[in-house]
């Protein structure tokens, strides 16, 4: 057999309820052959709050597992040896917090710092655009981002304080060209600060070197072999040319990768199966674009959370790959093929011209505050939202080749249900955390943060301080937020050219009408995204066809509470409520909204949208939802049309 | 909905019950032929019993993406602050090809879901040539009648754009350095000028500086002619908060010195009987003017049905009345 190049590194990104729980889970994928861990966190420790906080009501460990102090971490890696692990955080707003928090409890384990390998994700620009887990305003975010950057460099080494995402642009929308270009962006924007804060030469070079990215690779997979040679290009020009880093090695585009997730279908689930198996051939054909590290979506993401047993199959799909085939025992496939270079050539092209863009607007800070990068990326998602529900991109189980006998893989029990009481649990160990730590050093260390952050010391070490004096992630936000502020991100909707749609707006817009002439008010639907979860992409498609579909939409973005949503409903005299909630916490925040409402003498309707089980939408409806819609519906026409007479037939 | 009795649902709103003020802005909205008496019933209890008289209304308008909303959220801040109630009406454009609207003002907005001494409503312009809905002369009557003050958010400066000067005592046009959009306006004689200026933005240093300072030399090359006296200019950051409580006293002081002068009453009729005509001309067009007997005699005819206690929509309806014979 011929000298095989080593496999990537094989990850799963998971967590849930407890750490505990989780716990026990990684250790399963670790015997079953997984070489890294990928940890994600539940929406209150992204976002910053404590478990018993009334924003993460119903949030704890729902997309992730909670992780409230140096405790909790400590018990998420029990039996782990951390020295010894390769580890990725999806983590930003706090991701700081979290490195402390980590670095932490590998000295706890005994382990050298400089020995430490992993990633934290530590991207806020993408969260402004597509993921919403961001907390302060832009300033402030970038100075944590460097800060951590800066602190690792020197004394965490191995790390990779920063993994810039494009793979949240792709779920956004994005296409390949803007894939690139804002990612690029972003990492310019980073590396600027750097310069900024005077770090030159060598140690520059140094921190160059540590950058990596995170990203996504959909079904057009020839595409995507070429958007990572094109990627890889261009960071390697950036570096030579823009800030003359002299190292080739150094200039060397890394990434690791979570395959697509957009393009997963709700319909025929099993399909994801092949699906998954496909897109990974886009990071992995091209030798000399290859993805440091994998992890794959679960089949069945469409339905809710995938059990153990899903996320095996999606790593023996990565086993197979790696290990039966003879992918990894030749060189680069494509060097030298005209198709492959033609398409590399003119991806990387128009990424660059799309990145002089986003400069020319100051970068891609002023770029996102102006709202100039999401109205981007809110229009090309509405241009592909447009093609698969005219057919012109085929999905096939969804637009196409809808027949199909029962499936044996799906089923109410083909998904993973959170134990309800994972929450009341990590509420009372909080608690017993809190009462049991010495509140004095604690309070000393809150004090020294918050004298740090009005300064401009290096914030990571305050951190690891503070981490061991038992502070919690909600306290170590909290003091933050005192100092930094709160930051609401624009919300696109209101400047993206959307493409003009067909003839099933026409008879909608006259619907409409119709209906304005009968109940004297055109229809006013409020747009809800209640509780912590910040992906908005939805919402803001299903907003801008609405106004296309002649309502009047109220839209606040992200991050409302019930109670605001219900005063924005009265104050605002809407005739439906619609609300979107991806992030399993569906039953609790609707319940709220709905007694915030019916508290304030609100009789509209309110429907939903989200990824919703089966047996949740008849909850729904039992409280009185009037409609639930979930990804298999991917005809916005007929939605609206359905909204259309919901608010005739509740104003009749 | 159940249908309360346009009464009783004033004397609601008036005990600032923002269900209740709510419902009555829906009531003024509503288009149809047989809800007017309603409205009209509800106008005239707002009219008996509200403090329309007292109430400072203070319209913003601007290009966008000058931060407007961010400032009205300070502004409101500052007033509640203070123990001034607050109602604000925020006005966006409708879309010309489906009569949809984006209404997004409120993001921007901060409010405390259980204050009852803040209101804010959002409008579209429902494809309104001035930037103001019909309906918004009517909705700013009812937060007159209930709220210390009354801001009306609207996008535009240009000429055909400035109805918001019909429905307010104090107009602030709000721009944004390194725009040179206003300054060509304002140059060009084609902007009304506006009863306060603010730049907005002023966290951006010595561009805002030299942007207070351009506008001050437009401005007075402007006023030169007609020899008025220049609008206060005031500089400010709706993000850090910087010279908002300057920009919120210099409003109060152009209130102030309208109800000092004795010139409140007399200003408000005529921007009434100003927006009564404009209504009734989009209403009827040129040739219905004419039957009317010309702008001029309509205008004085409305102003005078104004002034003799009558609701905009009654004003309408009889210089309307006309028109069949």
């Amino acid at each position: 057999m011929a000298d095989k190049d080593a496999p990537w590194i094989m990850r799963t990104y998971s967590g849930h309820s407890t750490p505990k729980a989780s716990n026990a889970l990684y250790r399963e994928n670790l015997a079953r052959g997984q070489t890294g861990l990928s940890v994600a966190f539940d929406l209150p420790t992204q976002t910053g709050y404590d478990a018993d906080h009334p924003l993460a009501k119903g949030e704890v460990g729902r997309t992730g597992v909670p992780i409230g102090h140096v405790g909790d971490l400590a018990e998420l890696f029990a039996g782990i040896e951390l020295g010894r692990m390769n580890t990725s955080m999806t983590i930003n707003a706090t991701a700081a917090w979290l490195l402390a928090l980590y670095v932490a409890v590998a000295e706890g384990q005994g382990a050298d710092p400089r020995a430490l390998r992993g990633t934290t994700q530590n991207d806020i620009v993408k969260e402004y655009l597509s993921r919403g887990t961001y907390v302060f305003p832009p300033g402030p975010s970038l100075r944590l981002s460097v800060d951590t950057v800066l602190h690792t460099v020197e004394h965490v080494p191995e790390w990779n304080p920063i993994n810039i995402s494009s793979y949240h642009l792709q779920e956004a929308g994005a296409t390949p060209e803007q894939e690139i270009a804002y990612a690029l962006s972003t990492a310019i924007a980073v590396l600027d600060e750097v310069r900024a804060r005077g770090v030159e030469g060598e140690r520059f070079a140094q921190v160059f070197g540590r950058l990596s990215f995170f990203v996504n690779a959909g079904m057009r997979f020839v595409e995507e072999v070429c958007k990572l040679r094109a990627f890889g290009a261009l960071w390697e020009r950036i570096g030579r040319e823009r800030y003359g880093v002299a190292d080739a090695k150094l200039r060397r585009f890394r990434y690791g990768v979570q395959v697509n997730s957009l393009g997963l279908t709700e319909a025929q689930p099993e399909n994801n199966l092949i699906r998954i198996a496909l897109e990974m051939l886009g990071v992995t054909l091209s030798k000399s674009a290859r993805a440091r590290a994998i992890q794959l979506p679960a089949w069945n993401e469409a339905l809710g959370l995938p059990r153990p047993w899903d996320q095996q199959l999606s790593l023996r799909t990565q086993q197979i790959l790696a290990y039966e085939t003879d992918l990894l025992e030749y060189g680069d496939l494509f060097d030298g093929s005209p198709v492959v270079e033609a398409r590399t050539r003119n991806l990387a092209e128009a990424a660059w011209a799309e990145v002089e863009g986003v400069l020319e607007r100051g970068g891609v800070i002023p770029a996102v505050e102006s709202g100039y990068v999401k109205e981007r990326l809110v229009a090309s998602n509405a241009a592909r939202l447009a093609a698969i529900e005219s057919g012109a991109q085929v999905v096939v189980g969804v637009n196409r080749f809808t027949e199909s006998a029962p499936s044996a893989l799906a089923g109410a029990e083909a998904i993973l249900r959170v134990d309800p009481r994972a929450e009341a649990e990590q509420v009372a160990r909080l608690g017993a955390w809190r009462k049991a730590r010495d509140a004095d050093a604690a309070r000393r260390a809150l004090d020294a943060l918050a004298r740090a952050a009005q300064g401009t010391e290096n914030l990571v070490p305050v951190s690891i301080a503070a981490a061991k004096a038992k502070v919690t992630t909600g306290e170590w936000a909290a003091t933050l937020r005192e100092v930094f502020g709160e930051y609401r991100a624009p919300t696109g909707v209101g400047g993206a050219r959307v493409p003009e749609l067909g003839d099933g707006y026409r008879a909608l817009r006259a619907r409409v009408a119709e209906v304005e002439r009968k109940i004297g008010r055109r229809p006013k639907l409020l747009l809800g995204k209640p509780g912590l979860d910040g992906h908005s992409n939805g919402a803001e498609q299903i907003a801008l066809r609405a106004r296309d579909a002649g309502f009047e939409v109220v839209y606040e973005g992200i991050r409302v509470a019930p109670r605001d949503l219900a005063r924005a409903a009265a104050d605002e005299g809407v005739h439906l409520v619609g609300l979107s909630i991806l992030s399993g916490a569906h039953l609790e925040l609707t319940l709220e909204v709905l007694t915030e409402l019916r508290s304030r003498g609100v009789e509209a309707p309110v429907v939903v949208g989200g990824i919703i089980p089966e047996q949740d939408r008849e909850a729904l409806r039992a409280a009185g939802v009037a409609a639930v819609y979930t990804p298999k519906d991917f005809e916005i026409a007929k939605i609206l049309d359905e909204l259309v007479s919901l608010v005739e037939r509740a104003s009749a | 909905m159940t249908e309360l009795d346009p009464t009783e649902l004033a004397a609601r709103a008036l005990g600032r019950d923002p269900a209740s003020v709510a419902r009555a802005i829906s009531l003024v909205e509503d288009r149809r032929v047989e809800s007017e008496p309603r409205a009209v019933a509800l106008l005239r209890a707002f009219a008996a019993r509200g403090r329309a008289g007292s109430c400072q209304r203070v319209g913003i308008t601007g290009p966008p993406g000058v931060g407007k909303s961010t400032l009205v959220s300070a502004l409101i801040r500052g007033w509640r602050g203070a123990g001034r109630t607050v109602g604000a009406l925020c006005v966006d454009p409708s879309s010309p090809r489906s009569g949809g609207a984006l209404l997004g003002d409120r993001a921007r907005i901060e409010l405390d879901a259980a204050d009852d001494g803040v209101f804010v409503r959002s409008m579209a312009s429902g494809g309104q040539l001035g930037g103001l809905a019909r309906a918004a002369g009517a909705a700013v009557d009812v937060l007159s009648a209930v709220y210390d003050v009354v801001l009306i958010e609207t996008v535009g400066v240009g000429q055909s754009e400035t109805d918001v000067e019909h429905v307010a005592d104090t107009v602030l046009l709000v721009v944004q350095p390194a725009s040179g959009d206003v300054l060509q306006f304002i140059k060009a004689g084609i902007v009304e000028i506006p009863d306060v200026l603010a730049v907005n933005k002023a966290d951006l240093g010595a561009v805002a500086e030299r942007a207070v300072a351009e506008l001050r030399g437009a401005l007075r090359l402007s006023l030169e002619q007609s020899g008025e006296a220049l609008p206060p200019l005031c500089s400010t950051s709706a993000t850090t908060g910087a010279g908002v409580d300057e920009l919120r006293a210099t409003l109060d002081g152009h209130f102030a010195a309208l109800v000092a002068d004795g010139r409140l009453a007399g200003r408000r009729l005529g921007k009434s009987a100003a927006w009564a005509a404009r209504l009734f001309a989009q209403r009827h067009g040129e040739i219905g003017v004419e039957r009317a007997g010309g702008a001029p005699a309509l205008r004085a005819a409305l102003e005078r049905e104004l002034a003799a206690g009558a609701t905009l929509v009654e004003a309408l309806r009889d210089a309307a009345r006309g028109l069949d014979g």
